[in-house]
């Protein structure tokens, strides 16, 4: 599914990743752990391919192919996703119909027709009913004047319409309360099948009680430095970070 | 200098020995008085120059280089398409049309008006009102005037008159349309819109020009808002690209007047919008505006409002966006004078500028007389926002299209707000046409 090798970036030639190994293959989740400012957002949003970022070494092949050379959109039509640690709001353009031209640009890379109207309303329907989320958000500007957690659950709303391949979850934990962290969860593990593969960035072994994951990754000063099972986690949580920054 | 101002305004003053008497109701002693005068001024200033401060970032000295003439009365209107007309029509409205600055019976629509409610011609006003003219004509205009609404006085040769008796209520709304047929053509109109106390109306001004004419519009609009009356103006400016478009309109109002005006700006080679209001106790005003521009066009969008009087509220926003060589001005003027306490005042400008060469120039005035008053302002000048360009191509949307999604989505907010369904109709056919790839756009309205 994804092997990122020896993964440099630098942002104003200043290097963030310095040297990233992971290997993810289909259906597994990994969890991306570690202090604030250690290079995971960077690790997402370089898969999702925002630009400004310099890559000077090392690659990412995504499904046999080049991901660095494919332009976002492509990325997120073939299956690569991110949900944001900071979605932003985008006044004027409605929910819905961000939806909507999200799941049509994604059947006509494969050859697909455009959704049907109904389809697609039972469709968002449903989805919006598993999160527990108003269906007047659908008719609200993205992400305008919504809380922070109503927008870490529209994220996981777009995840569910888009059916994406490789789910990126930057964060998506953080400023959930327990039941919203619950519904977001239960969200996730509905996605989860044999095919499709999860990194999950997060800073709490609570997220972790919900999704299991099979690896856990300490990532430090741009490395990943540590890593093994959900035990890991537990281990962090109770020692915090300092432990495995000393072992890098 | 004075030399240019002569030969200027020569080709204009020899022209108007000989127009005059086609003009309507010149014979009126006082209306001849006020041309007269206007004139005058006309011929000392000339157009005005950037020299002076409120023309700062305009420069009409292409207007003056041309010689536009008055086209003749008739004839033309025949010329007009009536599926095109039909398509700049408002649904459900009576209709004023302007030819070349000349009132059209044949295209306009003004059967089973009320009574009590005078909808005409200026020329035919003159003639039949005469008296009520006399006392209200002018009146929004006393304040220091410049070149353009001098000759605008001196040359109109048609208008709207409106007149709304107290405690009446238009039910529908009244559209002026301003229609320009004739190459190297001058339409110069002056309207009046009374609306006396307690009464409400509706109108829509909307400019449109025939092909890729080169022409000269100018006209003045004169509102009067009577105690607790009520007025929403609505303008839509679709000059065509090559025309020269000067549009003012001036307001009085009186205690508890409310004022709304609504003006869309994207016609025009060089395009000057004024709008002027006095607020009177308690009055309140909202100011919105967009304008639009591309290629060379030059957009000059110039507002003033004087608080005279205690208590009175205005909101303003004027949203710009720039593209290619176009250049946005955007002067807003909020005078709050001694007596005004308790003035609340809110003026915005946000403009966006979708090329290197592209220029807004902003310049927000707060003149404040008094201690006792809530006012802000804000401007702002920038680009795409580049994350929210990142958001949309990571949910599919190629970079081109996330970028006309979030231009037209700052501009269809002004749109969003605008309360008549059908004025919002027209104005968002006119922006789907300023923005491709408008088929994925549509579906979204
Ligand atoms: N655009 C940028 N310009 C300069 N430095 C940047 C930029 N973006 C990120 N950085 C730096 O890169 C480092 C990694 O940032 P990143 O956002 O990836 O951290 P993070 O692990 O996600 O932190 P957090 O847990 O706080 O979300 C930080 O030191 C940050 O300041
Ligand atoms: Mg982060």
């Amino acid at each position: 599914m994804l092997s990122i090798e020896n993964l440099h970036i630098s942002i104003d030639d200043k290097p963030i990743l310095r040297g990233i190994d992971l290997q993810v293959n289909p259906g597994e989740v990994h969890a991306i752990m570690g202090p604030n400012g250690s290079g995971k957002s960077t690790l997402a949003h370089i898969l999702a391919g925002r630009p400004g970022y310099q890559v000077t070494q090392g690659s990412i092949t995504y499904q046999g192919n080049d991901l660095l050379e494919l332009e976002p959109e492509i990325r997120a039509r073939e299956g690569v996703f991110l949900a944001f640690q900071y979605p932003v709001e985008i006044p004027g353009v409605s929910n819905i119909y961000l939806l909507k031209v999200a799941l049509n640009a994604i059947r006509k890379h494969h050859g697909q027709d455009e959704v049907d109207a109904l389809d697609f309303l039972a469709l968002v329907k449903e989805k919006i009913q598993l999160l527990d989320m108003d269906e007047k958000f659908l008719y609200r500007a993205v992400n305008e004047g919504f809380s922070g957690g109503e927008k870490k659950r529209n994220e996981i709303l777009q995840m569910a319409i888009m059916e994406p391949k490789l789910c990126v979850l930057d964060e998506t934990d953080s400023g959930l309360d327990i039941d919203a962290l619950k519904i977001a969860a239960q969200g996730v593990n509905s996605l989860r099948t044999p095919e499709r593969s999860f990194i999950l960035v997060t800073h709490y072994q609570r997220l972790l009680d919900y999704i299991e994951p099979d690896v856990v990754h300490v990532l430090a000063h741009g490395r990943i430095v540590k890593s093994g099972g959900p035990e890991l986690a537990l281990e962090l949580e109770e020692k915090g970070y300092s432990w495995v920054e000393q072992a890098a | 200098m004075m030399n240019a101002v002569e030969n200027i305004t020569s080709h204009y003053l020899a022209d108007y020995e000989n127009s005059a008497s086609a003009l309507p109701g010149r014979h009126l002693p006082w209306l001849q008085q006020l041309c007269s005068d206007a004139l005058q001024q006309f011929a000392q200033q000339g157009f005005p120059s950037p020299r002076e401060e409120e023309w700062k970032y305009t420069n009409v000295s292409a207007i003056e280089k041309k010689r536009f003439s008055p086209a003749a009365s008739e004839a033309a209107q025949a010329a007009v398409d009536s599926d095109w007309l039909d398509a700049c029509r408002l649904a459900d409205a009576w209709s004023l049309v302007l030819v070349d600055g000349r009132f059209s019976a044949q295209l306009s629509r003004l059967e089973g008006l009320p009574e009590s409610v005078i909808v005409c011609a200026m020329a035919e006003a003159l003639e039949k009102h005469p008296d009520r003219l006399e006392v209200r004509f002018g009146r929004a205009l006393t304040r220091e005037n410049h070149g353009f609404i001098h000759f605008t006085s001196a040359w109109f040769s048609d208008g709207l008159y409106l007149h709304i008796p107290p405690r009446t209520v238009l039910d529908k709304p009244v559209q002026l349309l301003h229609v320009v047929t004739k190459p190297d053509s001058l339409a110069v109109t002056r309207s009046l819109i009374d609306v006396e106390s307690m009464a409400e109306a509706e109108v829509f001004e909307t400019f449109v020009g025939v092909d890729d004419l080169a022409y000269l519009n100018a006209s003045v609009t004169e509102v009067l808002v009577g105690d607790n009356a009520r007025l929403d103006l609505y303008k839509l400016q679709c000059e065509t690209g090559k025309a020269y478009h000067f549009g003012g309109t001036y307001v009085l109002q009186e205690s508890h007047g409310r004022f709304q005006h609504h003006n869309f700006s994207f016609g025009g080679l060089l395009a000057r919008n004024e709008v002027h209001t006095d607020l009177g106790r308690a009055a309140e005003c909202q100011l919105n505006g967009l304008y639009i521009g591309r290629k060379r066009q030059h957009s000059d969008n110039h507002t003033r409002i004087n608080h005279t009087q205690p208590h009175g509220i205005s909101r303003e926003m004027y949203k710009g966006i720039l593209d290619q060589r176009a250049r946005g001005v955007f002067q807003g003027r909020v005078v709050v004078f001694e007596g005004a306490q308790k003035t609340d005042s809110e003026m915005n400008n946000r403009n966006l500028l979708l090329s290197n060469d592209a220029e807004a120039d902003t310049k927000p005035q707060l003149e404040i007389y008094n201690d006792d008053v809530k006012c802000s302002h804000g401007v702002t000048v920038g680009q795409l926002d580049e994350k929210s360009i990142f958001y949309l191509r990571s949910r599919c949307i190629d970079a081109e299209t996330a970028r006309n999604m979030l231009t037209f989505a700052f501009a269809n907010e002004m749109v969003d707000k605008l309360p008549n369904r059908s004025f919002q109709g027209l104005v968002q056919a006119q922006l789907l046409a300023h923005f491709p790839q408008t088929g994925i756009v549509k579906e979204w309205l």
